[in-house]
């Protein structure tokens, strides 16, 4: 199917009234959960996942993308407005933004982060339409050595960038895979890791870490009293809300940066728009006129990040659609959703399943459409989501953990396992260890696994399999990623991305 | 004391190694390499294997780097708060299927509110009521999610 046909059949797809109405409702709960502080899109769609099991695949799929790219357009509201990222990707739109409106240009900042988000994600759903296909038709010449090395290369990227310690984000990675190891091997029918626990046979379910590890180590994580947040004011009437045409006019190149900067980032795995943006917004004070005045509220300084953490939404799809390989923690619970909906992500997904695939593009046109619609008039009422007491959350996030956990199997032991990997999520937080590698080695592990005994098996226990050209060259690269935090002057870029991320 | 017996990287470094040690024992009861290819212990023996040798890398690190970690000394105020919030949330899993899902889940939320928040009674029990009653109608009836009903099963029922 050629794209312009695809995305016709797409339309179709996503303009059902019950695919519009997810789409709705994702983006504005996106929104809302990139407006709150603390609470991320991988723990939102985590939660919400087991809730969705009775909807249909498609309508569902469309709702959780939309609280992913949602919430990318809600992280700016608290990043101009107090100063603090609602979303991790937002840390940049504080410097410029948090400054246009302590001189009262609060409105024209929001206005421009809608704006550019609108255009760098439109751009980056564009993108991902031309590129998807052709690169899934690529892929299909792949088999289990060049599986097996492209998943060590995806796990590789995201440890490198998850955190300070590279030590301790392989040691997550590797918790990962054990726990995707619990269960029934399928080749031989053994069981592992079971501790004896019939329930374990089955392997422990993804959805389960996820929502322990994100929602409820987080909330464990919040739990020390904050005071009120000193919250700036949005200025009344529409009008203020839009930045004027100077304004686009100084934007032009920071709306084609923002896009394929954030595209292309986005398609790295690990990378993610954290560090999209930061890139984004390095190129454009290095090309501006006046680099000084970054940091003092200049409204490049909002737009090209801003564009730059939406087009990377797009871009962290086409890997985990063509290849099956997520880049972070959200396309990770994306993948596991597409899992256990029955899908197989990978090279012949767009084949087998067109109407999920164009539907989920055509939606995320649509999607940003209804975000800039949104976003603009309804900054006011975002706004005062901050003033909610982190107390009153907190029992809410836990709440929907639970009832998403239980209504998944019924179980009290799965609920018991819930409130073991909430510990485990805190633990980490306090001792450093980044969760995003726990949960793609949790989620590629079984994969790995496969495919890498596959390859063995393929050439009679013989390693030289791997010495392919493919595999070959992605274990390399892999190797030498790793390698980089032996090289003082590479680490110290790599640790600077990464505080800038914490 | 050792300045490294105040590190979090020290302590979880030790039980990483040991439970990477019982990965690579627990592995080597199964097949590492059947006629047919690698078996069951191939993968978590490699894997295991790894988690020793990082995990003793990290312990060395907090021994021999007086400075390395000390940012992760945990602070008891904090940690006594959030295993405080965990206790109640795994007394809330304990009383799920005796109390049912909303008296449950209210008492959860009026403990964080009032207790661990110092607010008020009479906000804790309002929130409490009627994030439960909220929590029923959407999951429960909109969403059709059987939840345990404990002493309101029969009003529920209905």
């Amino acid at each position: 199917m050629d794209p312009i046909a695809g995305l016709m059949h797409g339309f179709a797809v996503a303009l059902t009234p019950a695919n519009l109405m997810m789409c709705v409702a994702g983006t504005f709960l996106g929104t809302v959960i990139g407006v709150l502080p603390g609470l991320g899109p991988a723990a939102t769609i985590a939660m919400l996942l087991p809730l969705t099991m009775k909807l249909d695949p498609t309508g569902a799929m469309i709702m959780l993308a939309g609280i992913y790219y949602g919430a990318k357009y809600g992280g700016s509201t608290t990043s101009i407005l107090l100063n603090v990222p609602g979303e991790s990707a937002s840390i940049v739109t504080c410097l410029d933004g948090y400054q246009m409106a302590r001189k009262g240009r609060a409105g024209a900042a929001l206005g421009m982060a809608a704006i550019a988000s609108f255009i760098a994600g439109t751009v980056g759903v564009i993108a991902l339409m031309l590129i998807a296909p052709p690169l899934a038709q690529l892929s299909l010449a792949f088999s289990a050595p060049e599986y097996f090395a492209l998943m060590v290369l995806g796990l590789a990227m995201v440890v490198l960038l998850a955190g300070e310690s590279l030590t301790k984000a392989l040691l997550a990675m590797l918790i990962g895979l054990w726990i995707a190891t619990i269960g029934t091997d399928l080749f031989s029918a053994t069981s592992r890791f079971t501790f004896g626990q019939s329930a374990l046979l089955g392997g422990i379910d993804f959805v389960i870490v996820a929502i322990g590890v994100f929602a409820v180590g987080e909330v464990m994580a919040n739990m020390e009293p904050t005071t009120a947040p000193d919250v700036l004011p949005v200025p009344k009437g529409l009008r203020n809300l839009l930045p004027t045409w100077e304004d686009m006019r100084r934007c032009r190149f920071a709306f084609v940066n923002g896009s394929i900067v954030g595209f292309i980032i986005g398609v790295l795995p690990g990378a993610g728009g954290t560090i999209s943006s930061f890139v984004s917004y390095g190129i454009e004070k290095a090309v501006s006129r006046h680099p000084e005045k970054f940091g003092t509220g200049v409204i490049e300084g909002v737009a090209a990040p801003e564009g730059a953490n939406n087009a990377d939404t797009a871009g962290a799809l086409v890997p985990l659609l063509t290849l099956g390989i997520p880049g972070g923690s959200s396309t990770a619970i994306l993948l596991a959703a597409l899992v256990l909906w029955g899908f197989k992500p990978g090279p012949l997904f767009i084949q087998e399943s067109p109407a999920l695939f164009w539907g989920l593009v055509a939606s995320m046109y649509i999607g940003n459409v209804v975000l800039l619609l949104m976003n603009i008039p309804l900054v006011p009422v975002f706004a005062r989501l901050l003033k909610i007491p982190g107390y009153a959350m907190y029992p809410l996030v836990l709440g929907v953990s639970l009832v998403g956990v239980y209504s998944d199997g019924n179980s009290l032991f799965e609920l018991g396992l819930l409130a073991g990997f909430g510990l485990l999520g805190y633990a980490m937080r306090k001792l450093g260890y980044p969760a995003a590698p726990l949960l793609l080695g949790l989620v590629l592990g079984d994969a790995m696994e496969k495919a890498l005994r596959q390859s063995l098996m393929m050439s009679q226990g013989d390693v030289a399999i791997l010495y392919r050209p493919i595999p070959a060259a992605l274990l390399v690269v892999a190797a030498v990623l790793l390698a980089v935090p032996l090289f003082k002057k590479f680490n110290d870029v790599r640790v600077r991305m990464i505080d800038q991320e914490v | 004391m050792k300045h490294f017996l105040r590190k979090g990287d020290f302590w979880s470094g030790l039980a990483l190694a040991g439970f990477g040690a019982y990965v690579v024992a627990t592995a080597r009861h199964w097949t590492y390499m059947g006629e047919d290819g690698p078996g069951a212990g191939f993968f978590p023996m490699w894997y295991g294997a790894a988690m020793v040798v990082l995990s003793l890398l990290l312990v060395a690190g907090a021994v021999l780097k007086p400075g390395a970690g000390e940012a992760r000394t945990l602070p008891w105020s904090d940690l006594r708060r959030a295993l405080t919030c965990w206790v109640a949330f795994v007394a809330c899993i304990a009383l799920f299927k005796a109390l049912g899902f909303m008296l449950a889940f209210a008492s959860l939320t009026w403990f964080i509110i009032a207790v661990m928040y110092g607010q008020s009674h009479r906000k804790a029990l309002l929130v409490a009521i009627g994030g439960a009653l909220v929590f029923q109608m959407l999951f429960g009836w909109v969403l059709d999610i059987q939840l345990p009903a404990g002493p309101f099963a029969a009003l529920l029922s209905r």
